[in-house]
């Protein structure tokens, strides 16, 4: 195994059963690397299952099938208990700044649970190590005794962050961290989470449905629909070299702040809305809405591997990957039995 | 004459905590058959002060003019606003779930609504009215899809939905309050093509309230900016991504991630109280080119450019204008 890998997934199944009887495929067969110092970002839309298979490598769900290697060791089959030991190196951080702290406890408290937990510090030493936490993420550590109700979203989420911090986490999970935010205060939060990151040397799986959060703050980047990967790539040629269909179409559904490139440009609107995934359409996920179907993506799924001339790094589950410069826009699926 | 002209628009709330000034002196002009996007943070006001002029605000303090069309629709009767929302004022919101009864046929909330305003119309050709209406905002087999129920729709065909009844009555404006902010990137870009489409057959002005810059780029013609309930600078839609003005609007793009480099540059601190404001401008705080006068007297919204559309409440000189913008 290659010495930098921190976590490994490998063939990840997901399901959840529904009340009549069918079973939701959230994750359907994911695997993927995360590498020591580097930040995953995972995108995709409503249902495509990054915040499941976010919390599959967390291990806060049981997989279905498959394994989570962190350190070469296998976590999916670990007791809570054998467990314990692991979640000081992996820590969450969730979307919901008031969701996620308890409104009744104290924001030194909340940030001390970690050290409460695992038996690390007690009293003044505790108290200490918490506002210095405090302290690092921005936070006034003469709050130490208000309410998370007294805080702003954006310090809310520094809570947050301080309380996944506490036990100097190897891999730090982020579902979402600055969805709630507004953007200016989001620029603050994902500047800290930057800093933080180059200070203690942590890896980042960070999770978004937002393109442009994702693309600034990563080194690598997977894009999911339907429970897949479609596409896996360095940030810069998964912007510059796109290959998968689904990936052109989510860049240029993105609303771009330039009115000079809204208006130049051609979106590719595609039809339809994402299939359920309780009936996955057969084949490749993507091929009722793909522009560039054809028959083959409807009768066989395609792998995820390195297509055209592109690296290993570079992998795509497509059998007609785009081209650089390829107009999608005016591509027309062919879908009829010759 | 403006199609719809709000002047001094002031609204507040009393809470047990002190008195809300959710908007404070509001001005701008909609024009016909134009989109005015009206964008701000949470808690800018942004979305109180339509609420406010289509009557939706309850047990607010409220004063100023909002003449639509010849009628003032701060001093209007609850009659009158009735009679002008919907058939007049199309209105849709962020949550279509929400908007649309969940025990009701999607045909039947059409034709309803479209009944409430026509009483002439027969309960036949408001149901084929409504069929045209959901095969004009997309809907795939509407003839069958009309007898669903909203939860057999999903998010964006719900907001679809939401369309084809605030359009039922060819209104001569839209409210939009961040009409696609619940739904996923590619269903967005459906939903604002049919907004565009329909502004394009019918001539209806649109008023889109967005946070979202990107949504604003690509819809609007003529932009106001909101903070902490006034307007600090309006624009034509190329001059505040390009020739802005103000310190806030300047700060708001720059803290996009696609405008930045390695690092972003988010705007310090955050927004006021709207109970306790501070003396002077309200984004003196925050700002970088503070000085004195700003924390005594609240800066005016004045022009700054050759065209009267541009103005900003700011103390910066005029020319300021392109220096802090390249």
């Amino acid at each position: 195994m290659n010495d930098d890998v921190l976590l490994k997934v490998e063939d990840v199944r997901k399901d959840f059963p529904t009340q009549s009887k069918e079973v939701v495929q959230a994750v359907a067969g994911v695997s993927l690397e995360v590498h020591k110092g580097e930040t995953l970002g995972l995108v995709g839309e409503t249902g495509c299952g990054k915040s499941t298979l976010a919390r599959c490598m967390a291990h806060l769900y049981d997989v279905t099938s498959g394994s989570v290697t962190f350190e070469g060791k296998d976590i999916t089959k670990l007791s809570r208990k054998a467990m314990r030991p692991l979640r000081r190196d992996v820590q969450v951080i969730f979307q919901d700044p008031y969701g996620s702290l308890n409104p009744r406890r104290r924001v030194g408290s909340i940030i001390g649970d970690p050290f409460a937990i695992h038996n690390i510090a007690t009293g003044k030493e505790r108290k200490k190590k918490v506002q210095e936490l405090m302290e690092l993420v921005g936070l006034n550590p003469e709050h130490y005794n208000r309410f998370p109700a007294e805080f702003s979203g954006g310090q809310r989420q520094r809570i947050g962050v301080a309380r996944a911090l506490a036990l100097r986490p190897k891999l730090v999970i982020c579902d979402e961290p600055v969805s709630a935010l507004d953007v200016s205060i989001q620029a603050q939060i994902i500047n800290l989470l930057a800093d933080l990151q180059k200070e203690f040397d942590l890896t980042y799986v960070f999770i978004s449905h937002d393109l442009s959060v994702v693309r600034h703050v990563s080194t690598r980047i997977a894009v999911m629909y339907l429970g897949k990967i479609v596409e896996l790539a360095p940030t810069d040629e998964l912007f510059g070299q796109t290959r998968h269909p689904y990936t052109r179409a989510l860049l240029s559904a993105l609303p771009v702040a330039d009115p000079d490139t809204a208006d130049s440009r051609e979106q590719i609107i595609l039809g339809g809305d994402i299939p359920s995934a309780t009936n996955p359409p057969e084949g490749c996920r993507f091929h009722t809405r793909c522009p560039k179907a054809k028959l083959d993506c409807a009768a066989e799924e395609p792998p995820l591997e390195s297509v055209l001339d592109d690296s290993w790094q570079h992998r795509t589950a497509c059998f007609y990957p785009l081209t650089v410069g390829e107009d999608l826009s005016t591509a027309v699926p062919d879908l009829k039995a010759s | 004459m403006a199609l719809l002209e709000v002047r001094d628009l002031q609204v507040s709330f009393d809470t047990p905590d002190g008195t809300v000034r959710a908007v404070r002196g509001l001005s701008y002009d909609v024009e016909a058959g134009q989109t005015l996007a009206v964008v701000g943070e949470s808690g800018s006001g942004k979305s109180v002060s339509t609420q406010t002029i289509t009557g939706l605000t309850r047990g607010a303090t409220v004063s100023g003019t909002a003449f639509f069309d010849g009628t003032d629709l701060i001093t209007a009767d609850q009659s009158t606003l009735r009679r002008l929302r919907g058939a007049q004022i199309g209105m849709i919101f962020q949550d279509p779930l929400s908007s649309l009864h969940p025990q009701y046929r999607i045909g039947w909330q059409i034709v309803e609504m479209i009944r409430a305003h026509d009483h002439e119309i027969s309960k036949q050709d408001a149901r084929k009215r409504a069929a045209e209406l959901l095969t004009l905002v997309g809907i795939p087999r509407a003839a069958e899809r009309i007898d669903d129920y909203p939860h057999q729709f999903s998010g964006g065909m719900r907001q679809r939905v939401m369309i084809a009844m605030a359009m039922a009555l060819d209104p001569a404006l839209l409210i939009a309050d961040e009409p696609t902010t619940a739904l996923d990137v590619t269903v967005q870009a459906q939903v604002l093509n049919v907004m565009r489409r329909l502004q394009e057959q019918f001539g209806t002005a649109i008023i889109l309230i967005t946070h979202d810059l990107g949504v604003v780029a690509e819809m609007a013609d003529e932009v106001v900016v909101m903070y902490a309930g006034a307007v600090m600078e309006r624009a034509p839609r190329r001059d505040i991504f390009y020739r802005n003005h103000h310190p806030y609007t300047q700060g708001l793009l720059a803290s996009l991630p696609a405008r930045s480099g390695d690092r972003l540059t988010p705007i310090p601190g955050t927004p006021p109280s709207l109970i306790s404001l501070p003396k002077g401008c309200p984004f003196a705080a925050r700002c970088p080119h503070v000085f004195d006068k700003c924390r005594t007297e609240a800066p005016p919204l004045i022009d700054v450019a050759r065209d009267p559309r541009h103005q900003s409440a700011c103390w910066l000189p005029p020319e300021n204008s392109e220096a802090i913008a390249s």
